[in-house]
């Protein structure tokens, strides 16, 4: 249990990163992408395919997410420049992207069990640091039964996660962030304000989609392999992480969403992990969990809003009633 | 300053909705003048100020600024030259952002914009102390979100951010037809101070004659396309309503048939 927790924590500080691209496409600017499916994979695969190759580890990421970001690019493109509507540019997209993934990868599945990912690397410098054994010694005192095997992912990868973050919350405030966030806002204003709509669109869903590849290309080395349909409902899985965040942890500046979105990935990691556990569920059922929870996340909070404004309002009438009465 | 050479634009060209919204316009403005613009619904005004900024392209004709040829300048890099004000006090301002935020938006409108921060200390105060000078109070807002705002808090803060930059021209299309009758005189107030205190070449559309007639240093009246008067200097200062009634009689052989350009 404690393991499969620790699992989930691991893999969700990793999608993070993807959900932080779909946050950028689908809340800054407005437009729902689905070139994430596909782009997921590219970053994936790539990145696999030139580590079994002899790349090293750290290039391999790098190119994977290039190409995530060039596939963005090209959506963007297709959007502004071919004049084809956003939901279409990313279904054509992701629909190309699959069988460029497997020209790629050259088969359906890459495995990189036998070679060096950037974890292991980073594993073999970690162990002589000796840090596992202090957190492990905590967790056993605590009176855990088994402990993990290294706390090199999640740090690192928490690390990384929260830099991207940073980076992400200080580009929005930039000159030319700024012009993005009103471009997803306004774009006839904001054209009226000398901004080249078009290419900031361009930019944005490339950014957006190399951090969906990069997310891609760390899930592969995490297990192992790169697989043609991994990419598969990784768009929503997104969505119910920007989503679940946003309900959760709220989203009044850029900072607290960007937090948020990251907290909504780990979330949603550990409730499928949970949902796991549970006997009668199926990994097959994860889809409709999925679904669940963005639904519930998405009417929660307004149920409750609804029901504080009731509350409110049966006060003031009952506030209202006794001062008749006494009148 | 600004010059259209014999500019025609038709919409839907060969069908039965043809509309040749403008119809071989040629205007001077001169660096400076505040020029203001009548017609009918329909009339081109709002066209014309689309040829201007970009937003459209002529079918015939030219646009230049500053004897510079911008026919064909897309809207976004033409628009390092022209400040707007549209009519829908939603369309100038980006609502999920705060007011220095989009005030920072209109700072960068003639420079590139870079990767540096936005908002910075100093941009902060310069935003304040020209919020002061609306007397709506917004310099205490800086960080509120402009959805949050009035229309007319709207307007007014769309009007500052097309001018603080000191655009070569200005293009207000009906800026003040969505405010209430005090708000908008609280605009065209607003709008009068700008303009004189910067030298703003501007060209205004408004529904209100009496306003178009106490506003600026030269009139032009639009039907069907085009201009169909002229007026500047002294002869300006002395037109009332009247007389444009009956000189749009005189010129089309017709009542001008806007009664919402009647009133006010
Ligand atoms: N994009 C377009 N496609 C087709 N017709 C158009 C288009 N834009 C304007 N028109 C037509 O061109 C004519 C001039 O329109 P315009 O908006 O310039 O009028 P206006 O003088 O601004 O009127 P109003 O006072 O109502 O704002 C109108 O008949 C309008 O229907
Ligand atoms: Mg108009």
């Amino acid at each position: 249990m404690l393991i499969s927790l620790f699992g989930a924590v691991e893999s969700g500080v990793i999608y993070a990163i993807m959900a932080l691209g779909v946050y950028l496409s689908f809340r800054v600017l407005d437009f729902p992408d689905l070139t994430v499916d596909g782009s997921f994979v590219t970053g994936a695969g790539l990145t696999a395919i030139s580590i079994v190759n002899g790349v090293p580890p750290v290039l391999a990421t790098v190119l994977g997410a290039m190409a995530g970001f060039i596939a963005g690019c090209i959506t963007g493109v297709l959007h502004t420049k071919g004049k084809i509507n956003a939901l279409l540019s990313g279904i054509l997209m992701m629909i190309a992207l699959y069988s460029i993934n497997l020209r790629i990868m050259g088969q359906p599945t890459v495995s990189m069990l036998n070679e060096s990912t950037i974890f292991q690397q980073l594993e073999a410098i970690w162990s002589r640091l000796g840090i596992d054994a202090f957190f492990n010694g905590i967790l056993t005192a605590l009176g855990a039964d088994r402990v993990p095997t290294t706390w090199v992912i999640v740090i690192v990868m928490i690390i990384v996660t929260l830099g991207i973050k940073f980076l992400t919350d200080y580009y929005l405030k930039t000159e030319v962030g700024l012009a993005l966030r009103a471009t997803g806002d306004n774009q006839k204003m904001i054209r009226s304000l000398s901004a080249n709509t078009d290419s900031l669109i361009i930019v944005g869903i490339g950014i957006s989609n190399g951090l969906v590849a990069l997310s891609g290309a760390l899930i592969a080395q995490h297990g192992g392999f790169a697989n043609v349909n991994m990419g598969i409902g990784m768009i929503v899985i997104g969505l119910a992480s920007v989503i679940v965040g946003e309900a959760i942890f709220g989203k009044r500046t850029i900072a607290i969403a960007t937090i948020a979105v990251i907290g909504g990935a780990v979330v949603y990691r550990i409730v499928v992990t949970l949902a796991l556990q549970v006997d009668f569920l199926e990994s097959g059922d994860m889809k409709l969990i999925t679904a669940i929870l963005v639904i519930i996340a998405l009417i929660a909070p307004k149920m409750i809003q609804a029901r504080k404004e009731q509350k409110r309002r049966l006060r003031k009438r009952a506030e209202l009633s006794a001062q008749v009465e006494e009148a | 300053m600004l010059n259209l050479n014999n500019v025609s634009i038709t919409f839907n060209e060969g069908t039965p909705d043809q509309k040749n919204a403008l119809q071989r316009i040629n205007l001077d403005l001169q660096k400076g003048e505040f020029v203001t613009v009548i017609g009918s619904n329909g009339a081109g005004k709002s066209t014309l100020m689309n040829v201007i900024s970009g937003n459209l392209s002529p079918d015939v004709g030219d646009v230049f600024i500053d004897d510079k040829k911008v026919t064909f300048l897309p809207e976004y890099k033409r628009s390092t030259m022209i400040g707007r004000v549209f009519q829908d006090p939603m369309a100038g301002t980006a609502p999920s952002m705060t007011i220095e935020e989009n005030l920072a938006m209109a700072f960068s409108r003639n420079k590139k914009r870079r990767l540096k921060r936005g908002v910075t200390k100093k941009r902060k105060d310069f935003f304040q102390e020209y919020l002061t000078t609306l007397n709506l109070g917004l310099e205490d807002r800086l960080t509120a979100k402009v959805g949050l705002l009035s229309g007319g808090e709207r307007q007014a803060l769309s009007l500052l951010m097309a001018t603080f930059t000191e655009p070569n021209i200005l293009l207000l299309d009906e800026h003040t037809a969505a405010l209430d009758p005090s708000r908008a005189e609280l605009i065209i107030q607003i709008t009068e101070d700008v303009v004189k205190k910067f030298g703003l070449t501007t060209l205004m559309v408004t529904h209100n004659m009496q306003q178009a007639l106490d506003l600026g240093s030269r009139l032009i009246m639009m039907d069907k396309g085009q201009i169909i008067l002229d007026i500047n200097g002294d002869k300006k200062r002395e037109l009332t309503i009247e007389d444009l009634l009956q000189e749009f009689k005189r010129i089309r052989g017709e009542q001008f048939e806007s009664d919402r350009a009647v009133l006010g």
